[in-house]
């Protein structure tokens, strides 16, 4: 079967990317592999992990269940556009360092995404939210505890600091 | 895990999606979230020659009153929209009750109730939902459109009544009248994950207190979701009270044919449907007499 392929122009943390894709390219491996922005990580590439979750247009979405070709015209948001510059972190990372909310990192960029969509609609959330919202998203390594710790603190600071 | 090739059209139109598949049939699918196609094209189990995009077709998303009391649902409606529409909580609490459970929050951002109807996956909630509502669907096609009534819209595993030619366009769910009360609840091994067994009903009372009409409908309990007729019916005239609900699960136990897998048995999905049957009606009996 010969291969179809599209022009696509998409934004990316505030970027323009334009490129020519194949029709069956997965979101996730355009970011990957076009782009070069290997943060976004691909774990079971069918919807289950979470590890692959970016922003697309503001929403947490899998990019493993997406066509790049459907990024058209849109804006995407992944773990390299999170820190404001080289010397700082997005405090959400800020705060996954702090209570040891990593260990060997690979869900990582997908739960930051996914927690900064969480924190921007519910910026005052409880535990239970918190669990919740990270239910998509699988992590082998850190039991989650650490995880609910630091996006609460995250929480607690941003609200502390807009007082 | 690649998808095989295929041919991508963004939609541009309701009339151009509608001819597109009308010359390629069942060769083209429609991509609405893709929530569930995606997956099984990463796996090559499906591989469609073209998929045509509707997310464009951003007229087939939203709620908007239908006739008399009902509620009418686009088919490019996402879940997310569902869980924040105040209109759903209030008119249509089942569906509002039974959202947290549909998989993740980032699949809610994105699937679509009309895509989760198409698809008919038998262990899906939706299905039951709509089919316990008694809801309907209106299917278009170059030739015409047509409404088509729940229960003849499930014809089983992955199948539904839809034909090659034919969109799904949106569905009209009846509101819940006074005096009603409803009850979701599944088992499923993980938050999220698909449930062994799920049960949704709806009661409504006379003035005194009666049962006036019934409806119980369940996932995972056969080929497609299941309306439990017999023991709908059986508790019609009479109090819900534990002994009508008891003997109401054992009716159910008996009409359903759930298929088991390595999670479940079927022994052990019949008695969850048992269990199930009798924690949702003693709530939904309780939220109608709240609601007097």
């Amino acid at each position: 079967m010969t291969t179809e392929t599209h022009d696509i122009a998409v934004t990316v943390n505030g970027k323009v990317y334009k490129r020519t894709v194949e029709a069956r390219l997965l979101l996730s491996d355009f970011v990957r592999h076009d782009l070069l922005l290997a943060g976004t990580h691909v774990g079971c590439e069918h919807g289950v992990c979470g590890a692959c979750t970016i922003l697309f247009d503001g929403v947490a979405v899998r990019s493993c269940l997406m066509f790049a070709a459907q990024a058209d015209g849109h804006s995407l948001e992944t773990v390299e556009g999170l820190a404001p510059d080289p010397e700082h972190l997005h405090p959400l990372q800020e705060a996954m360092r702090d209570c040891h909310g990593l260990q060997c990192g690979y869900c990582t960029p997908g739960i930051l995404m996914t927690m900064k969509a969480f924190l921007e609609e519910t910026p005052s959330p409880d535990e239970a939210q918190v669990r919740e919202a990270l239910s998509g998203n699988l992590c082998r390594c850190t039991g989650y505890q650490h995880i609910v710790d630091a996006v609460l603190l995250a929480a607690e600071r941003a609200l502390g600091s807009s007082k | 895990m690649k998808p095989a090739p295929f041919r991508y059209v963004a939609a541009q139109s309701v009339e151009q999606a509608l001819a597109l598949k009308a010359e390629h049939g069942d060769e083209a699918r429609f991509l609405a979230g893709g929530q569930s196609l995606v997956p099984t094209m990463n796996f090559r189990l499906t591989q469609p020659a073209m998929l045509i995009d509707i997310n464009p077709l951003t007229e087939l998303a939203g709620l908007k009153n239908g006739a008399g009391d009902n509620v009418r649902i686009g088919a490019l409606t996402r879940y997310r929209t569902l869980e924040r529409d105040p209109t759903v909580a209030d008119r249509l609490p089942l569906i509002a009750e039974a959202l947290p459970h549909i998989a993740h929050p980032q699949i809610r951002n994105r699937g679509t109730i009309g895509g989760n109807l198409a698809h008919a996956d038998p262990a899906s909630e939706m299905p039951a939902i709509v089919l316990g509502l008694g809801g309907r669907l209106r299917a278009q096609s170059v030739r015409g459109e047509r409404w088509i009534d729940a229960s003849d819209f499930f014809i089983g595993a992955l199948t539904t009544a839809l034909a090659a030619d034919e969109m799904l366009m949106e569905l009209e769910l009846p509101a819940a009248p006074p005096r009603s009360g409803s009850c979701f609840m599944e088992v499923s091994r993980r938050r999220g994950d698909f449930a062994m067994m799920g049960v949704a009903c709806t009661v409504r009372l006379d003035a005194d207190g009666r049962c006036a009409q019934a409806r119980i409908a369940l996932c995972n309990a056969g080929e497609g979701p299941v309306f439990a007729a017999q023991a709908s019916e059986s508790l019609v005239g009479g109090a819900i009270d534990a002994a009508r609900i008891a003997d109401a699960a054992k009716l159910v136990q008996g009409e359903i044919e759930p298929g088991g897998s390595i999670h479940a048995s079927k022994e052990f999905q019949r008695h969850l449907a048992g269990v199930l049957i009798k924690r949702t009606l003693t709530t939904a009996d309780q939220r109608a007499r709240r609601d007097h």
